[in-house]
This record gives C-alpha cells, structure tokens and sequence, in this order.
C-alpha cells in the first residue's frame, strides 16, 4: 500500500497530498469521533433535519393517498405508462452507483484518495437505493403484494417468470442493496468499536458496543477482516455494473423505439457514475466546509471527482451521439422518427436542455481554474443532476409517447403527486442523511489512519 | 512451520484457551486466573519488531493488537493463511448453482409457461439473477465467514481488562503473550516483553 509518498508538494493539484500533514492518529481519531460524540450539535443541522423531514412527510402523505386511490393519483396513463416514478427510480439508483465506485473499485484499484470520501458515499449509495426501491413498488399498484415478486412456495401454485427483465431487477435491486449494507456495516466495525471506547455516556457506550460486537483490533481479526473487505470490494465491482445493465435491460429488452439498443447497458452505467459523482460533490463541498474537514477531504478529492465526472461525461455524451447515429443508420422508419421527434417534437425543450446541462456544461471542467473553484464545481454539479434526471425523463416519455401507431400517441404530463413523491423521497434522503452525519462517523476513522505516514512500518 | 499447521494453531481462540487455563490455574495458584501478558507500544514499527522477537524466542500463543490493520503484524505472529476466501468461493458457487437450478425448476419443472413460445429452458435468461444469486451468497460467505472465524459478537474478552486499552482503537498498539503458551513462565515473559521494549507491561486477568 505504501508505494506511494504522501507528500509529494504542491507540484501540482492532483499530487497535492491525500491528508493534509500533521495529522496524527490521535488527532485523526479525535477530530472525527468529536463530531458524533463530543461537539455541539450545530444550528444548521437541526434546521436541516427540520427541512428535510418536513419535505418526507410529503412522501408519506403521497404514498399514503396513493395506496387508498390507486396510481391514478400519478400521470401516468397509456400510452406514458412508465411515467415520473420509474425514470426517478433509476436517477435514484444511478446515484447510488459513485458510492460503489469509490469504495469497491477504487479500492481494488488502490486509489488511496477514496479513503476519506468512502463512508459518505456508501452513505449516500444505501439511502438512494432506498428511494429508488419505493418507486416500482409503488408503481405496482397493489404494493401490499409486492412480495409476491419473490419466487417462495405458495397455495396459487405458481412462480415468477424469470424471463422478464422486471424479475431480474428485483434481484438485482435487492441484491445491490443487500451487498452495499453488508459492505457498509463492516467498514463500520471497527470504527463503533473506536466510538465504543471514546463515548462518555452509558447509554451511546451500550449502543456502540453492541455495534461493534467485541471488535478489539486483534491482529488475527485484522488480517480475516482485511481478506473480507478485499472480497466484498471484488464482489460489488462486477455487481455494480450488473445493476444498472440490468435496469437498462428492462428498456432493452422492450421493443419500444429508442429503448430497443444495444449500446444501453454501458450507458447507462456511465450515467449512474456521472451522476453520482456529481451527488457526492454536491454533498461533500458544503459538508466538508461546515465540518471544517478541508485536511481529511482535500483539494485533490475534488479534482480527483471531477476528473471522473468529466470522463463519465464524455462517455455519457457519445452515448447521446450514438444513439442519434444508430437512429438515422437503422435506416428503420420508427427509430428515425423516434430521434427526430426528441429533437423536434413536443419534449425538444426537455432534449436540448439535457444536451446542454449533459454535454456542454461540464466542458468546463476541463479548465483547471474552475476545477478549484468550490463553488462552481458546485454548480455544474447540480446541472448534472439536473440533467441526468432529464435524460431519464427523455428515454422514459419520448419513447413511449409516441411509439408505432399514431392513433395510440399521446402526451404525458407529471401530476402535483408526482412531484409531491419526488420531493418527498428528495426529503427522506436528506433525512437519512443528516442522521447519518449526526451518530456515525462519516469518515472511516480506521481507514484515514492507515494513510497517514505513521502508519509504515519500518523494518 | 508448514502453513497447515500454523493455520491449525491460530485458529485456537482465546476463549478455549481460557477454560484451559483456569483448570490449569484452579489446581495450582491462589492468584486471579491469568489470561497472559501484555506490553504497550507507541507505534507500529516497534509493535511489529516486537512481535517477531517473540515469535523467534518461540512463542507461539501470541497476538498484537492495533488501531488499524498492520500487515506485517499478522505475519510477524505467523498468522498468514485463513480459510476465508475458500468459504466465500464455495457460497459463490453454491449460490450460482442454487440461483440457476431454482429457476430450471420453478420454469420447467413446476410451472412450465410458455412466454412468446421461448423454450421452458431459456438459460440465457436466467443468467443475470444466477449472476445475482453468486453474488448475494458469496458476498454473506463472506461478512458471516469473517465474523465466525472472528468469533464475534464476543461482548467480553480478558484483553479488555488491560490497562490502557481502550487506546487500541485510537494510536495505542498491544502485545500479548497468552499464559497456556507452552514457553510460558510469569516472570521471564514479563521480563521477556521488557527486554522487546514494550512498555507498561502488565498482567491480564481472565
């Protein structure tokens, strides 16, 4: 691991050190323990915390009038049947995937950067998958039912059809966030284990030593813990770029124009990694500023961050020129006229701002000096979001909306439910979110000291 | 060493051990039944350095302890192998094997369907959840793996009533050497773990 000096000088910004120097293990375990268990809580976290728990009872009261009325409540209606909650169903879970990212491949690629941004972004990836989970099941209409998804002995007889793409998604949904909490809640182990020993209370002594389960830092332990960790990293890598191929594949699969192509599954897995680099941006330049966490989080994340978002973006953005391309080359009616109705069509307003918010904006990240700027990395961070949700909106509705016979066009338009459950689970992000930053350590405290130039051993 | 054996031996946790002892110890001590000695290091190039000493002077029931994983720690121990990844392998092939044959069994066998006239058994079909099942059974082999070998939850164990280790978890680093180790004597491993340079060195009570 330690192939690599820490502190190579401000030469320039990517090799700028991954921790700040100075830092000590006391001072790392102290810094990041304090702000679960010593600080006060501060005054924009509870104003957070109101917000976005004000914004969740919207998802509650939605799912709730949805349940009594049928989905009706929503705009979805033939032709448009997959309307709002599926295309925010995979915004959702395409957000989820940077969380992966960071801590599985970039683990295995021994990328030492990911270490203080790993926790939040796994954070972040269960509490989007959360959200995206709701939407299709939502969706079914009779949600009570859902688990009759799963394939379990029943007196009807019968079994789920597993030639559907909708069953592989159940799978791989739930295996995604099986696989990310299992993932998350051993990276945890050692850490309750450091907050088990730090907590003055009773009762957060009891509630992390329960977490921690006896955890004492054995070397044997050590050594099972690290070949686990290892596995796990190798066995999300290939799961998180199942997930995605495999939502992508319940448009595939379809024979609907513009969902029928090859090029899906990659991507799609682009866009989910576009996307949810650019939500740990969004979250990490403002939380890291509040927590004055600028030594663990460094500069170089940022670059590091955006770097990747401009590569996710540039396969994002040939993706789009592709599928055009393969529109016109098809030389198939329907498909010409699928792309030539994005570009023209009712929703062209929604297509060329997806190309500008996609493709344009985050050419500026090829300038070094805006890369630095916290703020408009900022900013072209919440342009991708935005973006990344109409391309979702693009595929789901200009597809569907007008397919092969124009008696059976029609035009699809969200219902005020529809944005009450989007914000509602916008809401309940945040929710998850601002308890998770308040009673767990959002950086691995275990991690961050393994990278701290004490921590070689010198023969 | 052949790595069987070294793997056979860690594998003896300390809890077994315990009950040795205390029958050992019932029989012919009066003091607090001892679970072994520990000495307290300040960083881990000294812990590591340490910990081969002693396995050189042949000490076996050793352990370190330390608020990250130290490679070379478990190496100085003799602790290299684990059976780990062979669990994990098996859940992955058992899960793959089970994910594909429960769907061969529920589409062929018990409620054979025909689906745009596919053939009952579309294997290709079927991959992404045998995928997905590998996965998931894989990915629990190997958290619940790691913590049965770990023996955890274990709520209690003797190194906790040692002073000073509640460091262990923030930049403290700990040497053990277990009292059923077969070298070991009270006053010449104490002796023995100044003489190494740990510091504090003290008596573990079980």
């Amino acid at each position: 691991m330690a192939d690599e000096p820490h502190n190579l000088g401000p030469l320039h910004h990517s090799t700028a050190p991954v921790v700040a120097p100075g830092l000590t293990f006391a001072s790392v375990t102290d810094k990041i323990s304090s702000i679960v268990l010593k600080r006060k809580t501060p005054l924009w976290w509870f104003l957070g915390f109101a917000l976005s728990f004000i914004l969740f009872q919207l998802l509650l009261l939605t799912i709730t009038k949805l349940v009594f009325e049928g989905i009706g409540l929503w705009g979805v209606n033939v032709p448009v049947a997959w309307g709002m909650d599926i295309l925010n169903f995979v915004w959702w879970i395409g957000i989820g995937h940077a969380g992966t990212l960071i801590s599985a491949i970039l683990l295995l690629l021994r990328q030492k950067w990911r270490t203080s941004i790993n926790r939040f972004a796994e954070a972040m990836t269960l509490f989007a998958v959360a959200q995206a989970g709701m939407y299709p099941i939502m969706h079914l209409g009779r949600p009570w039912l859902a688990y009759w998804l799963f394939p379990y002995p029943n007196t009807m007889g019968i079994w789920p059809q597993f030639r559907s793409p909708l069953m592989w998604d159940v799978f791989a949904v739930s295996t995604y966030a099986t696989v990310s909490a299992m993932f998350w809640f051993v990276g945890l182990i050692p850490d309750f284990a450091t907050l088990r020993d730090r907590a003055r209370s009773k009762p957060f002594q009891l509630l992390y030593g329960l977490l921690a389960m006896g955890w004492r830092g054995s070397a044997r332990h050590w050594h099972r813990y690290e070949m686990a960790y290892l596995l796990l990293a190798g066995l999300a890598t290939p799961l998180v770029l199942s997930v995605h191929t495999i939502v992508s594949f319940d448009f595939a699969v379809g024979i609907i124009p513009g969902w029928h192509a090859t090029i899906f599954p990659p991507y799609f897995v682009a866009g989910a990694i576009y996307a949810g680099f650019a939500m740990v941006l969004l979250l990490t330049i403002p939380l890291r500023k509040l927590y004055g966490l600028e030594s663990f989080i460094t500069m170089r994340h940022m670059h590091n961050m955006a770097k990747v978002m401009l590569a996710t973006g540039l396969i994002v953005g040939y993706g789009y020129v592709m599928e055009a391309f393969f529109g016109w080359y098809s030389g198939n009616h329907y498909e010409r006229f699928m792309i030539w109705n994005r570009m023209h069509g009712p929703y062209s307003g929604y297509y060329w701002a997806l190309i500008l918010c996609n493709i344009i904006t985050p050419q500026f990240l090829w300038i070094k000096k805006l890369r630095s700027n916290l703020l408009v990395l900022w900013l072209l961070s919440l342009v991708v979001s935005i973006g990344m949700w109409l391309e979702r909106f693009v595929i789901v509705v200009t597809s569907l909306h007008r397919d092969f016979l124009p008696s059976s066009w029609g035009m699809y338009q969200p219902s005020t439910w529809d944005w009450t459950m989007f914000i509602g689970t916008i809401g309940f992000f945040f929710t998850l979110l601002f308890l998770f930053i308040r009673f767990l350590p959002m950086i691995s405290i275990f991690e961050m000291r393994t990278i701290l130039p004490d921590a070689e051993v010198e023969e | 060493m052949s790595d069987e054996k070294r793997e056979s031996f860690s594998e003896t946790e300390p809890h077994e051990a315990d009950e040795l002892h205390l029958s050992v110890s019932r029989r012919h001590r009066t003091a607090p039944a001892l679970y072994g000695i520990m000495g307290e290091f300040n960083n881990p190039s000294d812990l590591v350095a340490a910990a081969r000493r002693t396995y050189e002077a042949g000490y076996r029931r050793i352990n370190g302890y330390s608020p990250y994983p130290i490679e070379e720690l478990s190496e100085a121990i003799g602790f290299t192998r684990t059976s780990l990844p062979l669990i994990v392998l098996i859940g992955g092939i058992l899960g793959g094997l089970g994910g594909f044959f429960m769907q061969y069994w529920m589409e062929v066998v018990a409620y054979p369907l025909n689906v745009g006239g596919k053939p009952y058994n579309s294997w290709p079909a079927f991959i992404p959840i045998t995928f997905e099942c590998t996965v998931l059974v894989a990915a629990f082999a190997a958290v619940l793996g790691m913590l049965v070998l770990n023996k955890l939850p274990q709520p209690y164990h003797p190194v906790f009533n040692a002073p000073n280790f509640a460091l262990a978890t923030r930049d403290r680093f700990f040497l053990v050497i277990e009292a059923n180790d077969p070298r070991f004597s009270h006053d010449e491993t104490k002796q023995f773990l100044n003489t190494v340079g740990a510091k504090n060195v003290s008596d573990v009570e079980i």
